[in-house]
């Protein structure tokens, strides 16, 4: 495939929370929790932040660090489960707002938390097809957490943008691989503010089952093992499916590390395997391979065999934050503040 | 807000789009039709500009008895900012707490909900600045 990423960008809200202030609420051992998710805080979004503003910010920060014209962006896709308007894009506001618009096709995506890679498999087909130069996908969430479910522990909020042509790819995409299945593991229905899941269910048959056959039959499709890749970044729902995963995967610890945001951030549903991978894209050099692995519940996978090339070498990543720069720069919250923030306090007219 | 209003301003409000007159060179925000100093002879040479985002502030305060849309924030900062083009506008300083603003602190755009017309309503996006 000629069509590869040209440029990345990411954004990180800068509140956190732990484990402990939420656990301290409900009644539960919230240190216990975060060590049994493997997370120690999670990002939050600011009142004034949502999907949108986040892909604006991803999307502009893949700009400042590729020299293209606006103008000659033909597709933005972005992909999340939680696009602030029902009816009404997202894409059409990030369009508007890096000055893409009005020539280009625009549309959001919805696949739980793999909406994100779907995006970028579609931008990919468009620019190897000719029919764009350039186009933009965007994963991005400010994922939802019912008061006192397990998820509260874990879903928070990012995204990342990857802008894809033809010209200077800094990441070449080798193949692609996607497994999907009807599989009702995690779901939220028309008009309800919180998600359900089937608890132990979103284990086996659907994050290990998805995640790694995807793994495998790209590896297969490709006729390399774990050792052939830098890095491995796979969805992280929380700290310690990935390991796992990759681990019977045949993958190391330090293949896993850099890709590796949710023990930090928590789980940005759409925006965690590209915020994995920006991060990851952060430290790439020349000749790295990179395998990333999405899964979005209902549910399916998104394999990438990604090679990172020489013009890694003139790409000024510095341009833009670094995701390592973003995960530092963080205010902790407590839990008032928290639900507050995520608009969970019922209010005179609500 | 007034919703067509406020999507004639959508460029403004978005991606800082001002005017420069052809004439004097100075740079105005939001977009001025004719300059105030050159009058007539601006007539025709205003070009609409993109502002770079980054500047200083120049005078705050600090916001405890807030607009209802802003009461989640409170309290919290609102600001003169001129920009590196000489441009002067008002806006909320946001990723910082009151404690940490300082006259002259340089800030940049970014880009944030700025209200919603109620729960039903549409949502209004724009800049609001934070610090370098």
């Amino acid at each position: 495939m000629r069509a590869g990423i040209v440029s990345y960008g990411a954004y990180i809200p800068r509140y956190r929370i732990k484990p402990e202030e939420i656990g301290k609420v409900w009644g539960e051992d919230g240190v216990a929790r975060g060590k049994g998710l493997g997370i120690i805080s999670k990002s939050v979004p600011s009142p004034d932040e949502d999907v949108i503003t986040i892909a604006v910010e991803a999307a502009r920060n893949a700009l400042k660090r590729a020299d293209i014209d606006p103008q000659d962006i033909g597709a933005i896709y972005s992909g999340s489960e939680s696009h602030p308007y029902a009816v009404k894009p997202t894409s059409t506001v990030v369009a508007e707002a890096i000055m893409a618009a009005p020539d280009l096709t625009a549309a959001d995506y919805e696949f739980a938390c793999k909406a994100g890679t779907a995006a970028l498999q579609n931008v990919l087909g468009l620019v190897e097809s000719d029919m764009i130069k350039y186009g933009i996908a965007i994963g991005a969430d400010t994922s939802q957490g019912a008061p006192g479910d397990p998820l509260e522990y874990s879903a928070s909020a990012g995204g990342a943008a990857f802008l894809v042509g033809k010209e200077k790819v800094i990441a070449r995409i080798n193949g692609i691989y996607s497994y999907t299945t009807d599989t009702p593991d995690f779901w939220r229905r028309e008009g309800q503010p919180y998600p359900s899941h089937g608890g132990r269910f979103t284990g086996e048959p659907a994050y290990f089952r998805h995640v790694m056959t995807a793994a495998r039959k790209m590896m297969e499709k490709m006729g390399v093992g774990p050792e052939d890749y830098t890095h491995v970044v796979l969805h992280q729902p929380n700290g310690k499916f990935p390991r796992r995963a990759a681990k019977k995967l045949g993958f190391t610890d330090e293949q896993v590390e850099t890709g590796l945001l949710t023990p930090r951030i928590g789980n940005t549903y759409s925006g965690a395997v590209p915020l994995g991978l920006s991060a990851v894209l952060d430290i790439s050099k020349p000749g790295d391979r990179i395998l990333a692995v999405s899964f979005g519940s209902g549910a399916g996978s998104d394999a990438f065999d990604i090679a990172v090339t020489d013009e890694m070498e003139n790409f000024n990543r510095n341009a833009a934050p670094l995701i390592s720069e973003m995960v530092e720069n963080e205010v902790f919250i407590d839990y008032a503040t928290y639900v507050k923030y995520r608009g969970k306090i019922r209010r005179k007219g609500d | 807000m007034n919703m067509p209003r406020f999507w004639r301003e959508i460029q403004g409000r978005y991606n800082l789009i001002g005017s420069r007159c052809g004439n004097c060179g100075d740079y105005f925000f939001p977009k001025r039709d004719i300059c105030p100093k050159c009058h007539r002879k601006s007539i025709g040479k205003m070009d609409a500009v993109k502002l770079g985002g980054s500047g200083k502030i120049v005078s705050y305060t600090v916001v405890h008895d807030a607009h209802p849309e802003y009461s989640d924030m409170k309290p919290y900062v609102m600001a003169i900012i001129e920009l590196d083009e000489g441009v002067r506008l008002t806006s909320q300083i946001v990723d910082c707490s009151p404690e940490e603003v300082r006259t002259g602190m340089r800030v940049r755009a970014t880009f944030r909900k700025l209200a919603e017309d109620g729960k039903e309503g549409v949502i209004f996006y724009g800049y609001k600045f934070r610090p370098e």
